[in-house]
């Protein structure tokens, strides 16, 4: 390599390397934040792209849009900028599993969120591959990190120091795709991979992995026989991302996108080919994610399943390219077009980019505390799926956590958490650091224990506050939070507190309805959880109501009607809480504890948990491993003299 | 968590003089009065002041469990430093068990091993130095306690709650995968199946449930193993014990090639029987296992029956087995007396220690049979024989566990009824999982998302 010249070092606050949608919320909060803020890319071009399906939100993801907005991101307000259609999901069932979804104009979403950044106060862009991390060794013996991160080097030999860095490197560190035999030493969309940095990351004690992703073929939209395919038409009603949106502004209209299906033949020609798949011929060493199979995992592991869905959607309003979602491959093109060509509809498909699968390096993330710093390196951050995760949103929730970190510790300020009670975000975050992950993460619904509380509907209830302590949310919408919170008590109380006679007039209502007639007399609120009755329907009874705000009838409705529920649920998160607020020193030493399980101690040595809490999630540590640990706090808290809770 | 309130067996759970059952935390005093009468028939335990003791009985219901002293100690005046009730009972095995279950019916929960000293250390009672000492008794009794109880368990409760499991995660894995994938996965028309299916569920737990009045989800009771050489009749015995037949009986010596295991209540007491192979030394391959088999019973049993034919003479396979029972607790049945005997009683004591109890029978004719459940009387109230505490401890835990699966599962029928969307009894049936695997000892870890990605199909 070449020597540097010192007079060309840039000081900074914020290195983000990595301009994808996590790198992208942690540079914009750093900078909203005040800090002077660098993103690397290694194509300005390639900012906030999305080199896979074209939505953002669905099941559980669209609950980690919402938070994020409520806590000041980004990508809420850039979807509903460049959605072309939008539908919430699940809608027939329960209010905790309704979910947005958004297909996104996928360059005019690029394109949005890069002229946020241009504008941004305080961030600077900067197209470059970064190839080593500098640091130095720190000594303090009541910490754990024994390293500090100080700046980094770009591949073309410039210098920069800062005081905080956070990688976001996605799937671009030594990436490989491959299509067949062909494999190509590339990122995603053939862009530039980044194929120094790991080696940096190595020799600073970072432990990586590999994992593995696919994605399907974009084709010709002319080359397409819709009318062999169901026409999907998003909703009726469209309904904002962010909180800060004006519903109004997503009325627009807005492009269909289609359903067909694979058949036996689509599958034969599969199963003829697997020996040329790169994974069954044993090419691909990365794992995959099973949520998100290829075609054809779905056709060998699901070989008693007659047909496979397949949505036809575009992949924006200035482009003919159309995603063919539900078929994404590794098999060579000859093989993908003969079966694409299968499919009703696509007999005369013309491929545009076909479908590969993509191998990556990204990290075990159990190093990571919850606030998305390395235990082991003080001012180094990481989200994204370097992190082990995948999707837009995951993505995204993780770089604004690891952004406001990464810019509260340069503050001096205590690092923002949120547990698995208070949001997804908390829950996707605990998971990726308490849990050995052995593929690619996703959010799932079912992860959430107590999800009845964490809806989409209520993100801004739960997170603004702590969005305003931080600084990225406005006085304006804190103070508009606070007067929506107040509405909703009084309205509660109030209808709980209207005594509803059984008087001649009333039994005709509720006949009128439908619902039972009363044998004593009850409250409004009592008659609202009946399944066939409703706020709006109940009008009738409850003369001279104050007109309240669609959003907030919409909570009264949900907390009246799932009361029962929502309160089991605070009585667990009460009991969760108390082993979360039990802290663990950094210092303990678990080899001190003489009486833990030898395989609990090692996996407690390797995770090192914050909390009581955590350590009782991790797997191998059984509930009398947990009593050890406390009486063993207790004593340490006893001979220390330090708090433990 | 550290408020709830425990409870447990304080003294040693033998049949001797007088055993304490110790209630702590913040409900204590509630729970013991919903059992508690003074002689007036007045619950007033709430009104008495700390450390008093008081004169009562134990009610389940109506009808009165035992006669008791109780001692009532309020925070902090307790070895945990929370509201603690000591209830002073008398010393059967029985009596003590049929308490601490009542007061867990109660509310209050079976106490984790070495719970009370790990609150009584975190609430700052026990002093500093002892932390080690209360670190080890937590990770060794709880080790011991685990390994026990699955031991303990049933191999055909064993099954049937795997099988529960298996439905249930399945059941899990569908909504959830459809809540996941809306649009590849649909619940349309399946909660009316589910309703049925959860029925079903319930229907076998309380199945267990009822069983295990009996003891019969865990190998409970005094392990008691019938030896014999073959054709002696050990079968017939443990079918006249039993009160079925259980055990094919022939005239065919080596007709029991494997091992049969009842649990049969006599007298109140629980004996745990297991039939062997008769022991003779064989070369038929699938005999050979059996009776080595009966060998390694027989060194574990608490006591050990031999039967002895007595119509025909003794011969190299009785030295054998009389060996074996030298040092063991054992009742000789000097059998078939209904025939011609062969043997005389005091050539087989010869071969005997001196204490061994020998009693003549015809397991054909059913006669002396009384004799029998006397002596077994006798032995375990002298204390000779006891049964294993452990074992009564672990079968109320997994009552306890059975009874938390079928409420959750109650509670998702009331949701089905109640119209409610699935995703909110989703959760009810993660609860029936969960406690039904405390049972067998499993973790959850990541058991729905195997079961998601496994037998469902989804999308993208």
């Amino acid at each position: 390599m070449f020597e540097n010249n010192d007079s060309f070092v840039e000081n900074v606050d914020v290195c983000v390397i990595g301009a994808g949608h996590a790198g992208c919320e942690a540079g914009l909060a750093c900078a909203r934040l005040g800090l002077e803020t660098i993103i690397f890319t290694v194509s300005v071009d390639s900012i906030a792209l999305m080199p896979c399906n074209p939505n953002v939100g669905g099941s559980s993801k669209g609950h980690l849009v919402r938070e994020l907005d409520a806590l000041g991101g980004e990508m809420g307000k850039n979807i509903d900028k460049t959605f072309i259609q939008s539908k919430m999901l699940n809608i027939s069932k329960g209010p905790a599993v309704h979910s947005l979804r958004a297909q996104a104009d996928k360059a005019e979403y690029s394109r949005a969120m890069r002229k946020v950044l241009e504008n941004q106060e305080h961030l600077t862009i900067k197209q470059a591959e970064v190839c080593e991390l500098i640091w130095e060794d720190i000594k303090d013996s009541d910490k754990i990190a024994t390293k500090k991160v100080t700046g980094l080097k770009t591949f073309t030999g410039l210098i920069y120091k800062c005081k905080t860095v956070i990688l976001c490197t996605g799937t671009y560190l030594k990436a490989r795709c491959l299509c067949g035999e062909a494999i190509t030493y590339t990122g995603p969309n053939g862009l530039q991979a980044a194929n120094h940095l790991t080696d940096s990351l190595l020799s600073m004690g970072i432990e990586m992995q590999r994992f593995k992703t696919g994605t399907p073929a974009r084709m010709d939209k002319r080359s397409i026989d819709f009318s062999k395919m169901e026409e999907q038409f998003g909703d009726e009603k469209v309904v904002p991302f962010s909180f800060s949106t004006n519903p109004e502004d997503v009325q627009i209209e807005q492009v269909s996108c289609y359903l067909t299906y694979t058949n036996s033949k689509t599958h034969e020609i599969i199963k003829n080919n697997l020996d040329r798949s790169p994974i069954y011929a044993g090419v691909i060493e990365g794992t995959g994610p099973r949520y998100c199979p290829s075609i054809e995992d779905k056709v060998v592991k699901f070989a008693d399943k007659e047909r496979h869905q397949v949505f036809i959607e575009p992949e924006g309003l200035h482009t003919n390219e159309m995603y063919v979602a539900g078929m994404s491959s590794s098999l060579p093109e000859d093989v993908q077009l003969a079966m694409y060509r299968t499919v009703p509809g696509l007999e005369n498909c013309k491929i545009v980019r076909n479908a590969y699968a993509i191998e990556y390096d990204c990290i075990n993330s159990k190093q990571l505390y919850p606030t998305l710093g390395f235990k082991d390196i003080e001012g180094l951050y990481s989200g994204g799926q370097f992190n082990g995760s995948s999707g837009y949103e995951e993505a995204a929730a993780q770089g604004l956590i690891a952004g406001i970190n990464a810019a509260r510790f340069i503050f001096g300020k205590k690092e923002l958490t949120l547990d698995r009670s208070e949001a997804y975000i908390g829950v996707l975050i605990d998971d990726l650091v308490t849990k050995d992950n052995f593929e690619p993460y996703r959010m799932m619904t079912s992860r959430a224990e107590y999800r009845l509380l964490l809806r989409q509907d209520n993100a801004d209830l739960r997170l603004m506050e702590k969005g305003y302590e931080v600084g990225l949310i406005s006085k304006l919408q804190y103070d508009n939070v606070i007067k929506k919170k107040k509405m909703i008590e009084k309205e509660v109380s109030r209808l709980k507190n209207i005594k509803i006679g059984a008087s001649k007039s009333n039994q005709d209502f509720l006949e009128k309805h439908g619902s039972a007639v009363l044998k004593t007399g009850t409250t409004l609120a009592e008659l609202l959880c009946r399944p066939e009755l409703n706020y709006e329907i109940l009008n009738e009874l409850d003369v001279g109501r104050e007109n309240l705000p669609k959003d907030v009838i919409e909570q009264v409705e949900i907390e009246i009607k799932y009361e029962g529920y929502i309160e089991r649920q605070l009585r667990h998160v009460e009991q969760f809480k108390k082993m979360e607020k039990k802290l663990i020193p950094d210092s303990l030493d678990y080899d001190d504890v003489l009486s833990l399980r030898l395989e609990a101690r090692q996996k407690l040595k390797s995770f090192r948990p914050v909390s009581v809490g955590q350590a009782s999630r991790i797997s191998g540590v059984s509930p009398a491993d947990i009593s050890v640990l406390l009486v063993y706090l207790e004593q340490y808290k006893r001979k220390y003299n330090t708090n433990g809770d | 968590m550290e408020t709830d309130t425990i409870a447990a067996v304080a003294t040693a759970m033998s049949n001797s003089g007088i055993g304490i059952i110790r209630i702590s935390g913040e409900e204590s005093i509630e729970v013991a009065d919903a059992i508690y009468r003074n002689k007036n028939n007045e619950r007033v335990l709430k009104n008495y002041k700390s450390n008093t003791i008081h004169y009562g009985f134990i009610y389940d219901e109506d009808e009165i469990v035992d006669e008791v002293m109780v001692s009532v100690m309020k925070k902090p005046n307790s070895f945990t430093m929370e509201d603690t009730v000591e209830v002073n009972c008398h010393g059967g095995i029985l009596v003590i068990n049929r308490i601490l279950e009542l007061i867990i019916k109660r509310g209050a929960r079976l106490a984790e091993p070495g719970e009370f000293t790990k609150r009584a250390f975190l609430n700052g009672r026990i002093d500093l130095s002892e932390a080690e000492a209360v670190m080890d008794i937590i990770s060794s009794k709880n080790e011991t306690a685990l390994k026990n109880s699955v031991k303990q368990l049933r191999g055909s409760v064993h099954r049937k709650i795997s099988e529960l499991r298996n439905a249930i995660i399945y059941e899990i894995a569908f909504i959830e995968s459809a809540l996941d994938d809306p649009e590849h996965i649909s619940l349309e028309g399946y909660s009316d199946k589910l309703y049925d299916k959860v029925n079903e569920l319930s229907y076998i737990i309380e199945g267990l449930l009822s069983t295990s009045e009996n003891g019969r989800i865990i190998k409970e009771g005094i392990k008691t193993v019938i030896v014999g050489k073959p054709n002696a009749g050990k079968s017939s015995l443990l079918n006249l014990l039993v009160g079925e037949e259980k055990a094919i009986v022939t005239d065919i010596a080596g007709t029991t090639r494997d091992v049969l295991e009842e649990d049969i209540k006599m007298n109140g007491i629980n004996l745990h029987i297991i039939d062997t192979a008769g022991i003779r030394s064989t070369e038929d391959i699938i005999e050979k296992i059996g009776v080595e088999r009966a060998v390694q019973y027989l060194q574990d049993a608490d006591l050990v029956i031999y039967v002895v034919d007595s119509s025909v003479s003794l011969d190299e396979n009785d030295f054998e087995i009389m060996k074996m029972i030298k040092d063991k607790k054992s009742i000789v049945l000097f059998n078939k007396s209904d025939l011609n005997s062969e043997i005389s009683l005091d050539e087989l004591k010869k071969f005997l220690n001196n204490d061994v109890i020998i009693i003549r029978t015809s397991t054909k004719e059913n006669t002396g049979m009384d004799n029998f459940e006397k002596a077994v009387k006798k032995l375990f109230f002298s204390g000779k024989i006891d049964l294993d505490s452990e074992i009564l401890i672990t079968n109320l835990r997994h009552k306890q566990s059975l009874q938390d699966a079928l409420e959750s599962l109650n509670m998702v029928k009331e949701s089905l009824k109640a119209d409610m969307p699935e995703d909110f009894y989703s959760i009810d049936l993660m609860n029936s999982y969960a406690s039904l695997g405390k049972i067998t000892g499993e973790e959850i870890s990541d058991d729905l998302m195997n079961e998601i990605f496994s037998k469902f199909c989804m999308g993208k």
